[in-house]
């Protein structure tokens, strides 16, 4: 079993194709080396199977449609701890049935991708219709402290790009990541040059090679990431959703327990420079800054456009990476544009708000700006909005 | 004549099977879980698994515990999902052999889903339910696999809820080996276990095994020999379903090997369409 690698991607994807935000995402896993897709048919998200459904098969990887996504879930992990790389799609009520195998992805350190393409909530809400309310779910879904990473794509280019991405970080670090669409961006169709993969350091997971005699399967290495035992290679480890420490085997002794646990959440921290990505839109001088993800940022690009035509010294602040927050680019953004003013449209009743103002803690003065009834929110809501704060 | 069983017995230390490092186990004095390990690993070793090629997925109880024993590679996952992390695990390395141990309420109360699913895909999965008709692990509360009533710490007044037949269930889900053993007669378990192994497609074994510490007691079932034995005296073995000379039980649950059908293997099947595909794209 070869470890998956950019340079063996399938012949087929290349050149530039106008695909489905949840096409692109699939293929992009595809490119990226997953090779193993479980899930369960939920609006928005469904053609993200689909795809897997009928593309795995073509480069030897497994697509299995599981009772549940609980099951979904499970048989992921079950794959990648087998050493395939795997990947699951969902949207809201699913991904809160995935969330206690997802802890378990995060306590037993087990790489998988998770894609949520958000939908009107709570329960079964609007299914059909755009919505951004698991941005707190995302981070903090599954109980007890866990260390995630999400990313937050705004265009077919970019689900393309950060699944790719997603899988990289996920092999590489030994962590979960989960892609977080939303209805608009999922299903809005767009090209995309499926040759333009993302620079990266290189997909592989770090598979344990080292003697099989006193072998610690969570021994803490300088990269904080330990090379993960391989079935098969002779290591005959554990693997437990307790607690464990650097043997695998559970334990209550309390420093090693919260040696464990600070492990994995200070390797976010070492790795935070890889982790994150953001981009600006006109931030150098704004007094106003926007902060948005997915296809709210995408109406903002617009209304900061409009402003600007106006005279207005408005930017966009983008986080490409929405956990681990980009906290540090935000700060350093309004400082160095001595931004008074913060605006963060989201389509939720104000999740994302709450860690901007974190994140600056008066260093700016920030607002919200809510739409919660299936629609989409407007270049010219957010523009009159940001006038209305400039004033 | 050779004597085989003699022969299997000498060559089989269970010891070479357990994590001595892990020693001692964790399970109350009379527990039928372990006899039930030790059955299994002797199973495994009759049947020439090797340690590194033997995958062991749990789920979370007593039962549950038991793979963190096991010298192979071993995965205790999460409450009732056993089967689903296993499915994937299997699918995904066809080369390991996949042992799933599970507990009474594991499989079949929170993972009753799972169960069903399983049995009817028929992936090559050997699931182990170890049967003690109470949830051990976590102090004594009914289950489903509870009899109509014994005391529980949450059926205080006795349960008034009847129980599965776990193996007609599996049965009628669709797997394609299903076998059911008691703990007082290892050399039938390890024997049936061992059937379980050797086939092709999901098995199950219902393995009714004894919490002697905590349903054992609130029920005054007495020690673990009184608890096995009634268990062993309350069944009818299958084989002898035609025999005369076997006084007949009319409530008697069956033992051994209960069905034994050949349909297509879940990841073969998978394997042969998706090469099929490749074919025709080439
Ligand atoms: C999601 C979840 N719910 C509940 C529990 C608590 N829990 C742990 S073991 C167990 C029951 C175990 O009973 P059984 O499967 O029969 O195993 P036994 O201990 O009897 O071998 C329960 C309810 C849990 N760990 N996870
Ligand atoms: S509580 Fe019951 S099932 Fe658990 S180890 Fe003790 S006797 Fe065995
Ligand atoms: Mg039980």
């Amino acid at each position: 079993m070869t470890a998956p690698s950019l340079a063996a991607a399938p012949p087929a994807l290349t050149g530039r194709r106008n695909l489905e935000g949840n096409e692109a995402c699939a293929l992009g896993a595809i490119r990226a080396g997953c090779r193993f897709f479980a899930g369960y048919p939920i609006t928005p998200s469904s053609e993200v199977a689909e795809t897997m459904a009928r593309e795995l098969p073509k480069v030897g990887g497994t697509f299995i449609q599981m009772e549940d996504e609980i099951a979904s879930m499970g048989a992921v992990i079950g794959a990648s701890m087998g050493g395939v790389t795997a990947m699951t799609a969902t949207s809201g009520p699913g991904f809160s049935l995935k969330q206690e195998n997802l802890g378990y992805a995060c306590g037993a350190e087990i790489p998988c991708v998770i894609v949520n393409v958000m939908r009107g909530g709570p329960s079964t809400g609007m299914p059909t219709r755009p919505a951004q309310g698991d941005i707190l779910q995302a981070r903090w879904g599954t109980h007890g402290d866990h260390a995630v990473i999400v990313l937050a794509p705004a265009s077919v280019g970019e689900a393309y790009s950060e699944t790719i991405r997603a899988v990289e970080l996920s092999e590489t670090l030994r962590v979960p990541v989960v892609v977080l669409l939303d209805e608009v961006i999922g299903h809005l169709t767009e090209t995309v040059d499926l040759g333009a993969v993302p620079e990266t350091p290189g997909i592989a997971r770090p598979f344990a090679t080292g003697p099989r005699e006193g072998f610690l399967p969570y021994a803490e290495t300088a990269d904080l990431v330990p090379p993960m035992p391989r079935p098969g290679d002779g290591y005959r480890s554990h693997c437990t959703g307790l607690t464990h420490g650097p043997d695998g085997f559970p334990t209550q002794n309390p420093a090693v327990a919260a040696a464990a646990l600070t492990r994995t959440t200070d390797k976010l921290v070492l790795h935070r420079a890889r982790i994150e990505s953001w981009r600006e839109q006109a931030t150098e001088d704004a007094d106003l800054l926007i902060v948005a993800i997915g296809i709210s940022a995408r109406a903002a690009r617009q209304a900061v456009k409009d402003l600007r035509a106006e005279g207005l010294k408005v930017g966009l602040f983008r986080p490409v990476t929405l956990w681990p927050f980009p906290e540090t680019p935000l700060r350093e953004a309004v400082a160095a544009a001595g931004t008074r003013k913060v605006l963060v449209p989201e389509m939720n009743q104000g999740q994302l708000v709450l860690e901007v103002e974190r994140v600056l803690a008066g260093r700016a003065e920030v607002a919200g700006l809510s739409r919660i009834d299936g629609e989409t929110l407007t270049p010219d809501e957010i523009a009159g909005a940001a006038r209305e704060a400039l004033k | 004549m050779k004597d085989t069983k003699t022969e299997s017995a000498a060559s089989f230390d269970v010891n070479d099977y357990l994590r001595q490092d892990r020693m001692p186990h964790f399970l109350c004095p009379g527990c039928g879980h372990g006899i039930a390990l030790r059955a299994l690993l002797w199973a495994v070793h009759e049947q020439g698994i090797p340690k590194d090629r033997l995958a062991v997925v749990s789920g979370i109880g007593c039962s549950g515990r038991l793979s963190a024993y096991i010298d192979a590679n071993t995965f205790h996952t999460t409450h009732g999902r056993p089967l689903t992390f296993a499915t994937g695990l299997k699918l995904a390395r066809p080369d390991l052999h996949v042992i799933v141990i599970t507990g009474d309420g594991d499989c079949l109360a929170i993972g009753g889903n799972h169960l069903i699913h399983a049995c009817r895909r028929n992936l090559d999965i050997t699931c182990v339910m170890l049967n003690n008709e109470i949830y051990g692990m976590t102090g004594g509360q009914v289950s489903p696999m509870t009899a109509e009533g014994r005391f529980t710490t949450t059926t205080p007044e006795g349960n008034t809820e009847p129980n599965f037949d776990a193996c007609a269930l599996a049965a009628a889900a669709g797997a394609s080996f299903v076998g059911r053993e008691v703990t007082a007669q290892v050399l039938a378990l390890k024997t049936l276990l061992g059937q379980a192994i050797a086939h092709e497609g999901f098995s199950f074994v219902e393995v009714l095994s004894d919490c002697t510490e905590i349903y054992g007691r609130k029920n005054d079932l007495g020690a673990s020999p009184e608890m096995m034995l009634a268990k062993k005296s309350a069944m009818r073995p299958y084989a002898y379903r035609n025999t005369v000379d076997v006084p007949f039980r009319p409530n008697a649950l069956r033992t051994g090997v209960l069905t034994r059908t050949d349909r297509p293997e879940y990841g073969a099947a998978w394997r042969a369409m998706a090469a099929r595909i490749r074919n025709e794209e080439h």
